[in-house]
């Protein structure tokens, strides 16, 4: 029996860099960062006070009303998911709701409404805390939220694996569709926790970057002066669709979804694996899975969030994985670390290089690692030829998830 | 305070809470038909017309208080 092809034909984003996708992928061809300082009274208090915040605000595109009921993490996802659905052209489609599922998932979840009601709660009492606060702090409001909106009836699912979490609700679509339980599956990440008290505590661990005078040099993977990650905000959404199901109502098609390699360290619970053990059997699979050879990646999406251990632990498992012929790039040098949404916000971003043939840049590499001997697209984007492309999230717990697009 | 001030107290909470339009908001409209407030919309409205008039309105009244009318009589008669 042959498999069922899965493709892409949506895509939606919120991002540091701009409202929609559009703006998002100019920016990053243009190289431009979205990191900057936090002027909130509360950040005077923090170690860190940078971070990639939202180019466009939701309450510019959600009423009052509405985002009174929405936990931040919440309306980007429907933002997200509102552009996707709207690019894939399935409304008015005839779609049967049975056959639409939704796959969205969080790192962190609705912890901005948690700490928002707990405040009222200490000062207030109980009978002020919002009775909206359980259905926008739960972590599945996302995924909610968009298959209320969508009518998705084919089952709503919310992954949480850390920073893999993007990565892994499109591994899950895949899977859908492929157990033929929906035709279409509407699948990505989000994440909005700028508050003091994340930034706390990934701040105590010394996993953040202190850069706090140079904002948006602050995300440099791989280069020598990389001290931590920059928290940033924003949502991913990717239409998955059956091929044949595309093809059927000639839909304009980005990419194929060939593959999803998924696998655990069993190691530690925030250290990667030393060797990348975990990682480099994720990619093998991805790769297995999309039945093509290692040999056909020719671009590597990175999960590197400019800390000092873990991005060049990335480039042994690549080494491993792939050898070096690929030409990599690390968007959360633009982007920072978008968390649950960064593995589908950089789907997005490999989808697109495939379109445009473009390797988006890795900016502020200006003194690249010793450890760094593979061929980085530093500084400035670069054109290429990509028949296949392979995206890489790992997250804390242990979670890595590899997955390849390839040319449709 | 007269029923007018309470009635228009009230529709300033419903603008700010479920964006109802205040013209709307008259004695005779029903909160879940006519003005399409949900159920935990009611519960942010009532804890902010007991702030908004220094009354208490216990959860056993609330599900007495179907029209904008009902809740204007439950406050006058508890100010």
């Amino acid at each position: 029996m042959s498999r069922t092809d899965v493709v892409v034909t949506g895509l939606g984003a919120t991002t540091p860099l701009g409202g929609d996708v559009a703006s998002t992928w100019d920016a990053m061809l243009a190289g431009r960062s979205g990191v900057g300082p936090l002027t909130q009274e509360w950040a005077g208090q923090l170690s860190v006070r940078i971070a990639a915040q939202l180019a466009v605000e939701p309450s510019e595109k959600i009423d009052r009303v509405k985002l009174r009921r929405l936990d931040r993490s919440e309306a980007i996802a429907l933002i997200a998911a509102h552009e996707a659905w709207a690019d894939a052209g399935l409304a008015d489609t005839g779609l049967d709701p049975e056959r639409l599922g939704v796959s969205i998932g969080s790192g962190i979840g609705g912890a901005t409404t948690l700490l928002a009601q707990d405040d009222i709660l200490e000062a207030s009492g109980p009978r002020r805390v919002s009775p909206h606060t359980v259905p926008m702090l739960m972590p599945n409001g996302p995924a909610a939220w968009v298959g209320l909106e969508l009518g998705a009836q084919a089952g709503v699912h919310s992954v949480a694996s850390a920073c893999a979490t993007g990565a892994e609700a499109i591994a899950l679509g895949l899977d859908m569709i492929r157990a033929g339980r929906a035709d279409v599956v509407v699948a990505g990440g989000t994440e909005a926790v700028i508050h003091p008290l994340p930034i706390a505590g990934f701040a105590s661990m010394r996993a953040m970057s202190t850069r706090n005078d140079d904002p948006e040099r602050a995300s440099r993977p791989w280069d020598k002066g990389r001290d931590g990650f920059v928290l940033g905000e924003g949502a991913g959404v990717v239409v998955l669709e059956r091929a044949d199901h595309a093809a059927a109502r000639g839909a304009r098609v980005y990419a194929r979804l060939a593959g999803a390699g998924l696998t655990s360290d069993g190691y530690d619970i925030v250290q990667p694996h030393p060797e990348g053990r975990g990682a480099i059997r994720a990619i093998a699979k991805a790769i297995a899975d999309a039945g093509i050879a290692k040999g056909d990646i020719v671009h590597v999406n990175a999960h590197a969030t400019s800390t000092p251990v873990g991005d060049v632990a990335e480039i042994y498992a690549l080494h491993a994985a792939l050898g070096d012929h690929p030409v990599i790039t690390a968007t959360k040098s633009m982007t920072g670390h978008l968390l649950g949404a960064a593995g589908a916000l950089e789907s997005i971003a490999s989808i697109l290089a495939i379109r445009d043939s473009v390797v988006p840049p890795t900016i502020n590499l200006d003194d690249p690692d010793d450890k760094l001997d593979m061929d980085v697209a530093a500084h400035k984007a670069r054109p290429l030829d990509i028949p296949a492309v392979l995206n890489n999230s790992f997250g804390f717990g242990g979670h890595n998830v590899a997955l390849v697009f390839t040319r449709a | 305070m007269t029923r007018d001030e309470i009635t228009s107290g009230l529709a300033e909470i419903l603008e700010e809470v479920a964006g109802v339009n205040p013209d709307d908001v008259a004695e005779e409209k029903s909160f879940t038909d006519d003005l399409d407030v949900d159920s935990l919309s009611m519960v942010e409205v009532v804890v902010a017309a007991e702030e908004k008039f220094g009354v208490k309105i216990p959860d056993n009244e609330v599900q007495n208080l179907k029209s904008v009318g009902d809740a204007v009589t439950y406050i006058e008669s508890n100010l």
